[in-house]
């Protein structure tokens, strides 16, 4: 880009560097002393959305979407950092001489992105997106940008998810095959876990749909926020032999403990962009994998690269070779920026989500 | 095609044994002819073309995709067909869906040069789970966790006969197997062709585990020594028109006696032997390694079988002329087994002796010394031994209380892990197998790290989850599928790896070649500059070398 060109005297444009950089905390911008997602406690922070690898307590201030810090609170307690600030959607806020902007990412309810814009240099954060629709959030919005940063998880020509409804009719038409044996569902805690829910009843299935200890926070919050997702009853307290034929929700390490073996001859499925490969699902013990995912897919990855019209694409974490090379391709310049600590593969999320299950 | 894509998918995900042969015996009722005799040979291998070939399935993805997002999407997801299925760009209603039969009869028929067009427009037509069945179905190697002997145990189940008698017809017969499900539906008799030689289960022993001695007589067993080579099953018998049928089998029954001419000649009795494939030169069994070079290959050289001769050590006798001797008890199998080879009279067969022992204290010192308790020279070749009941029947499978193993204490050493790679298969996009090293004195002084093996296997699943998040976190250079991890004196990770024996080796940096070498555990603990250094190994090596 020319403007990375000039001398960055003051009031010049900002190098790319200048304003915003990777350091082993995470994405740090200098004129605000203030990172993004940070993975270690700072001394300010703006958060894209709930999940523990980009939402960790400790940090001195964040600054969030409502439905964020309410997820933040809800996680970790309400003292999960020294102070907070609500980010209103779309609207500026300024900081020294930048200004943030909050636009939804459709990943999860509150899911953002960041606009980072100072000196006529505008940098965007996308955080973790989907561009799939999801009746239990906003749509992702794309913001034109000069430099775009962007996920990976899914980026790989291999990844190409379904629609989504066609993965639940898969689950359903399961259920009526099998009507005495208890369908196990494994679903990220907070997201997925709604999202299937909603896309249950969507397809018209009535039942009430039980749930995992570990899920009933967040689900009762999206349940506050408005999001339709029909009855749901705990697990704990039932008889679980009595649940052939229903449908249960719970976090994916849930499905391989000894609490998933004492249901009536369950069938394993989960519910992850992952199910794809099929050595995964058959690692993951996945008898019934459903290709549901809250990433861009491959496809999506690339179409929203062209849609906001950057120049230059950062690369945070999952498959970024792939990634680079394709923008190589296609005349855009990039870099991966090698960021540790964010769902490496999708591990560290299963992990942070095992962390989070309390006994049920 | 679509009926038969979605067995091999629902296959592919079911764990449970009853389950899968459920689902293919239903497939096989259901399915009518010849759609079901295809599905049936592709999971018993018995399709084979000739023209479509792997390297034609990477020829038409490489004019479709970018070769290094090909590259980089194989190397994650670990399985050709998968890569290309999932790849594969779609082009909705291209073409009809294809036929199982249709396939199979254009695979068999269509020349090289016709080949590309006809498997693309397939892959058009399919979707993804079609697309990766056909892909398996080409390449041969379907990896659905379904055995030869599992599919022909469904097949059987169809007439509720036993899955010994398919066996013992299954040799006669040519896909799609008309013959054999009207025989199995009751609307024929039963296939005529008796195969002279056919496979036999072979089989298997315990681990001998600690204690065991406290509960078992030493005289009613005896012993041999457990040798270092393949397990062969060789198997002769006439046809009726009087022509000799000799077969090799691996211990899946798999024919390998294509590559074995010079044993193939050699059997010219009738009956079915159990023993060890070896290569012998001047009377002395060559090491493990030697033998390599005479194995996976589909033909052999003349070179070759002058240079590796091959050679039989054989333990039993499971058929002595047309008997079936294999309900009679080991003792007397064996006495039988001394006859048929001293008729037989070949330099390329010979008897695994026992061991003589009166108590297991005996045994046990002849197991740590076999070149004093009878080896002689070929005690390099021992890796332990095999404890067999007297009265033993020789029984498929892996029958409790009648064999038991015990191999020789593994030799352990401790390395510091230097590359990583991804796997395939099961470990498919985790870092599963290891290159390690030890210390030696480097050219220029100090000290360096060689590498002296690879493993991929020793750990439990959470241990390769752990691994691999450490190999990730230590990256110091990537090359393709390849991580180079940081391994200094101070920083690194340790593994303590257990193998069997040791051989020179031009082929490898260090000298060395580990046999059978696997992680016995991981030393978290231990900083890299304790690991071993280079003369522990070259103190093991065989003075012979």
């Amino acid at each position: 880009m020319a403007g990375a060109m000039r001398p960055a005297g003051p009031g010049a444009r900002w190098r790319p560097s200048e304003l915003l950089l990777p350091t082993p905390a995470g994405l740090y911008c200098p004129p605000a002393d203030i990172h993004i997602d940070p993975v270690r406690p700072v001394a300010r922070a703006l958060i894209t959305h709930g999940h523990s690898d980009h939402a960790r307590a400790g940090h001195g201030a964040v600054l969030a979407t409502r439905e964020t810090l309410a997820i933040m609170a809800l996680r970790y307690g309400e003292g999960f950092a020294g102070s907070r600030q609500v980010a209103l959607p779309g609207e500026a806020i300024r900081i020294g001489e930048v200004d943030f902007r909050f636009l939804p990412a459709g990943h999860v309810l509150g899911s953002a992105q960041i606009a980072v814009e100072s000196r006529n240099l505008r940098i965007v954060a996308s955080g973790d997106y989907k561009r799939e629709r999801d009746p239990t959030c906003a749509p992702f919005e794309p913001v034109p940008c000069d430099i775009f940063i962007t996920e990976a998880t899914f980026g790989l020509p291999v990844f190409r998810h379904p629609p989504a409804a066609g993965e639940v009719a898969k689950l359903l038409e399961s259920v009526r095959l099998f009507p005495e044996r208890t369908h196990i569902v494994g679903a990220y805690s907070l997201g997925k876990a709604q999202r299937l829910m909603a896309l249950i009843r969507e397809a018209g299935y009535e039942r009430p749909i039980y749930i995992h200890g570990a899920v009933e926070k967040i689900t009762a919050f999206y349940r506050e926020e408005g999001v339709p997702l029909g009855e749901t009853r705990l697990v704990a307290g039932q008889d679980r032999k009595a649940l052939g034929g229903e449908i249960v929700i719970c976090p994916p390490s849930a499905t391989q403990d000894l609490w998933a073996r004492r249901f009536p001859d369950p069938v394993t499925a989960f519910a992850s962009g992952w199910m794809r490969i099929r050595a995964r699902a058959r690692q993951k013990g996945v008898e019934l994998p459903l290709v549901v995912s809250d990433h861009a897919d491959w496809d999506d990855l690339l179409a929203t690269i062209r849609e906001v019209g950057a120049g230059e694409i950062w690369v945070t974490h999952g498959e970024a070779d792939a990634l680079v090379h394709w923008c190589g391709t296609a005349g855009l310049r990039a870099r991966p920026l090698h960021l540790v600590g964010y769902g490496d593969e999708g591990e560290a999320e299963t992990e942070a989500e095992a962390a989070d299950a309390p006994e049920a | 095609m679509n009926r038969f894509a979605w067995l091999l998918d629902r296959l592919a995900y079911e764990p449970r044994r009853n389950a899968k042969l459920a689902l293919i015996a239903d497939y096989l009722r259901a399915t009518p002819d010849p759609d079901r005799g295809y599905a049936l040979a592709a999971m018993t291998g018995g399709l084979v073309f000739r023209n479509a070939k792997a390297g034609l399935i990477r020829a038409l993805i490489a004019e479709r995709t970018d070769p290094v997002l090909f590259a980089l999407s194989y190397d994650y997801v670990g399985d050709l067909s998968e890569t290309v299925a999932l790849m594969w760009p779609a082009r909705h209603g291209a073409n009809a869906t294809p036929h199982l039969p249709e396939v199979v009869e254009s695979l068999r028929e269509a020349g090289k040069t016709d080949l590309p067009r006809l498997v693309a427009s397939w892959l058009d037509a399919l979707d993804e789970t079609g697309r990766w069945a056909l892909l398996k179905l080409i390449t041969g190697a379907l990896r659905i966790g379904v055995s030869a002997r599992l599919a022909k145990t469904a097949a059987a189940s169809l007439g509720g006969v036993p899955p010994d008698e398919v066996e013992q017809v299954w040799h006669g017969l040519e896909p799609p197997y008309a013959e054999l499900f009207a025989w199995l539906e009751g609307r024929g008799p039963r296939p005529e062709a008796r195969d002279p030689a056919p496979f036999r289960p072979v089989m298997l022993s315990h681990p001998l585990e600690d204690g065991d001695f406290d509960r078992l007589d030493p005289a009613a067993f005896a012993a041999e020594w457990k040798w270092d080579g393949i397990r062969v099953q060789a198997a002769s018998g006439r046809k009726a028109d009087g022509t000799r049928v000799t077969r090799l089998y691996s211990r899946t029954g798999e024919d390998i006696a294509g590559a074995f001419p010079d044993l193939v000649e050699e059997l010219t009795q009738d009956g079915a032997l159990d023993g060890e494939l070896l290569v012998m030169r001047d009377s002395a069994v060559q090491s493990f390694n030697t033998l390599q070079q005479r194995l996976n290959r589909k033909t052999v050289t003349a070179k070759m079988l002058g240079e590796f001769p091959a050679h039989i050590r054989v333990y039993d006798l499971l058929v002595d002329g047309e008997e079936d001797i294999r309900h009679l008890p080991f003792a007397e199998r064996r006495r039988r087994l001394e006859a048929f080879l001293s008729r037989l009279a070949s330099p390329r067969f010979d008897l695994s002796p026992l061991i003589p022992f009166a108590s297991w204290r005996e045994l046990t010192a002849a197991r740590s010394d076999p070149a004093s308790a009878g080896a002689g020279a070929d005690a390099e070749a021992v890796e332990g031994c095999m404890i067999k009941r007297r009265d033993s029947p020789y029984l498929p499978g892996r029958p409790k209380g009648y064999w038991w193993k015990w191999k020789r204490d593994a030799r352990l050493v401790d390395c510091v892990l230097m590359y990583a790679q991804r796997g395939h298969g099961k470990r498919s996009s985790f870092y599963s197998d290891y290159t390690f090293g030890v210390w030696r004195v480097a050219a220029e002084g100090g000290l360096e790290l060689v590498p002296v093996g690879k493993a991929y296997f020793g750990f439990t699943d959470e241990e390769l989850l752990e691994i691999d998040r450490y190999v990730r976190k230590n990256t110091l250079n990537r090359f393709g599928p390849v991580r180079e991890v940081r391994h200094a004196a101070e920083s690194g990770l340790v593994f303590e790896v257990a193998f069997e024996g040791l051989q020179r080796s031009t082929r490898h940096k260090s000298g060395l070649a580990m046999r059978f070498p696997r992680i016995n555990r991981i030393r978290w603990d231990k900083p890299p500059r304790e690991a071993d250094h280079i003369e522990v190994l070259e103190a093991l090596l065989p003075t012979n070398g």
